[in-house]
């Protein structure tokens, strides 16, 4: 029997619950929950809060934007592993496929050799992430073949080792000393620098994507279908690939530009959301935003409590996501045998 | 209704696969199509489909050709049922049928209570509505083969048309998709399938359409279409004949 919805979805609320409360509490100043939920009373009811100023601090301005970025982050990467992994029929697939991360990375670290500000570098990466894709989708519109989608996924490969090389080349160029440990922060992941003012731009792409991506969930079950079934079936394949393509970069792209470059939560959450609820976008895609949510706040947590130095969150997710990987492949292995 | 194709050239843009060719499929009758590996069935049935751009000719339904319908206006007019496949995700059977509906909703809608109602109708109509919770991934082929007839079903098509429906199915579930093909021509469907049987033209067809590398060989009511002559040289291969002659029922055998 297929899964029912609601016991599933619970589930994903309350990991994203825990990893909300793990986020505000854990640290090398803890809080209380009775502390928290003074200041954030007081905060939402705009009377004073009897806690120390510290401990607001900590709360408001410290942990706060760092635990709602994560939030978004997570969820962003989640949504746009769901979207590209119905898409392209493979549940291997993730948002860097198509060259979206690494033509992000290029921006970015583009950005910092120039030594432009932080919203020019999150600008350049926006546009390196879109760029990337664009060229992605252009090369395998011009090879016209029986599988569009295997030779897709073929070119975002070889744009994607094409920005590498980039990458690679500016770091060998970048002073040592200013600029290559600001590149090589930023490569890895981290949300320790997130302030109030990068929540905006960030929150409006990813609600902007998700939103179309929720609106189109029902042909996005379609979609999932061989490409000439999902005609048969009266969807205009061309134009809703491009739609769905380019909310999900557009995701990626923001979540990229605040948080440097995450891997895995896109390929991992996915899995586990369906896991829970079954393959309908109408559900998988906000199980997926709140599991990802929490699963990044975990993460967040332990890459700034484990060790006396932050460790970069594309390292956490990495150690994580790679014996993931190899049991999906197994998992497979045996399902196609079978 | 008629779904015709007159002076059909398919193929791709690099190969052409057949020319010249006519079909005619009226509301309320199946059309066999045969013909040897490569002989140009499965994008013949493409094209038909708007699958495939004709590459000269033209495939109209009553005399509009399809080219300017939109994919979800050609949905609506002609259902397409593929060869059983296993899927990427486990969508529930009552899911799969319900994709039947989408060239009826909106861009942005869900399926709504009425298309419910149409999905649960057509899965009862096959017998499947036991299965509506299952994923698809989970049931026998035969069983896979039912759920893509009542999604074609679901789609309130005028046409229906079966990419060799019975390739990979048992007997028992071969005679069964045969006679729901019978079935939905009896309720004002126009039916066209593929198939490697001639038997099985001859137990579901009104018509037989015959292709040899690309070009149609005989055309017409299956009885006089296919026979011993017809068939050995549309597979260059030795036909034997079974006449009973109590029913005057004919069969088939190779080799």
């Amino acid at each position: 029997m297929t899964r029912p919805f609601l016991p599933g979805f619970l589930i994903a609320l309350g990991i994203l619950i825990a990893g909300l409360l793990v986020a505000f509490l854990v640290g090398r100043y803890p809080v209380s929950i009775a502390e928290l939920l003074d200041v954030l009373w007081s905060r939402g009811t705009g009377r004073s809060s009897n806690v120390s100023p510290a401990v607001e601090n900590v709360v408001l301005l410290v942990r706060g934007p760092r635990v709602v970025a994560a939030l978004l982050v997570g969820a962003a990467l989640a949504i746009a592993g769901t979207a590209f992994q119905g898409l392209f029929r493979n549940p291997l697939v993730s948002p860097d496929i198509l060259g979206a991360s690494s033509g992000a990375a290029l921006g970015a670290v583009l950005g910092i050799f120039f030594s432009l500000g932080v919203l020019m570098i999150e600008l350049f990466a926006f546009a390196g992430g879109l760029a990337a894709v664009a060229a992605v989708y252009l090369i395998g519109s011009m090879l016209r073949s029986r599988d569009p989608v295997l030779v897709l996924v073929l070119a975002g490969v070889v744009i994607g080792a094409l920005l590498g090389a980039g990458v690679g080349l500016i770091k060998y160029l970048a002073d040592p000393y200013n600029q290559l440990p600001a590149m090589t922060f930023w490569l890895l992941g981290s949300l320790a620098g997130t302030t109030v003012a990068d929540l905006l731009p960030l929150l409006g792409p990813v609600l902007i994507g998700s939103a179309v991506l929720l609106a189109l969930r029902w042909r996005m079950n379609v979609m999932s279908l061989p490409e000439e079934e999902a005609r048969a079936l009266g969807v205009a394949t061309m134009p809703m690939r491009i739609a769905i393509v380019a909310a999900a970069t557009l995701v990626t792209a923001a979540s990229v530009a605040t948080s440097g470059i995450i891997g895995w939560v896109g390929l991992v959450v996915p899995h586990l959301a369906r896991s829970l609820v079954g393959p309908d976008f109408a559900r998988l895609l906000p199980t997926a935003a709140l599991l990802g949510g929490g699963y990044l706040l975990f993460i967040d947590t332990l890459a700034r409590t484990i060790a006396p130095v932050e460790i970069p969150l594309g390292i956490l997710t990495a150690v994580i996501g790679t014996p993931f990987f190899i049991w999906l492949l197994a998992d497979m292995q045996k399902s196609w045998s079978s | 209704m008629t779904l015709e194709a007159r002076a059909l050239s398919i193929g791709y843009s690099d190969r052409v696969v057949g020319h010249g060719l006519d079909v005619t499929l009226a509301a309320g009758e199946v059309l066999a199509l045969l013909g040897p590996n490569g002989s140009g069935k499965t994008t013949l049935l493409k094209t038909l489909l708007g699958l495939l751009q004709p590459l000269a000719g033209a495939v109209l339904v009553d005399g509009r050709a399809t080219s300017e319908l939109s994919s979800a206006e050609l949905a609506r007019l002609i259902a397409y049922v593929p060869q059983v496949h296993t899927p990427s995700f486990a969508f529930p059977v009552e899911t799969v049928v319900l994709m039947g509906r989408t060239a009826h909703g909106g861009l942005f809608s869900a399926p709504s209570a009425h298309d419910r109602a149409v999905a649960a109708d057509a899965m009862e109509r096959f017998g499947i509505d036991h299965l509506a919770q299952r994923p698809y991934t989970m049931i026998s082929g035969g069983e896979r083969q039912l759920v893509l007839l009542a999604r074609a079903l679901a789609q309130e098509p005028k046409f229906v048309v079966l990419d060799e429906p019975t390739a990979s199915l048992d007997f028992g579930n071969q005679g069964k998709v045969l006679s729901e093909m019978r079935a939905l021509a009896a309720s004002g469907h126009g039916v066209l399938f593929t198939t490697h049987d001639p038997n099985h033209a001859l137990r579901a067809a009104d018509r037989a359409t015959l292709l040899r590398a690309g070009e149609c060989i005989a055309e017409g009511p299956v009885r006089e279409v296919l026979t011993q002559e017809t068939l050995a040289a549309l597979y260059d291969a030795p036909v034997d004949q079974v006449t009973d002659s109590d029913s005057d029922t004919v069969a088939f055998l190779p080799g």
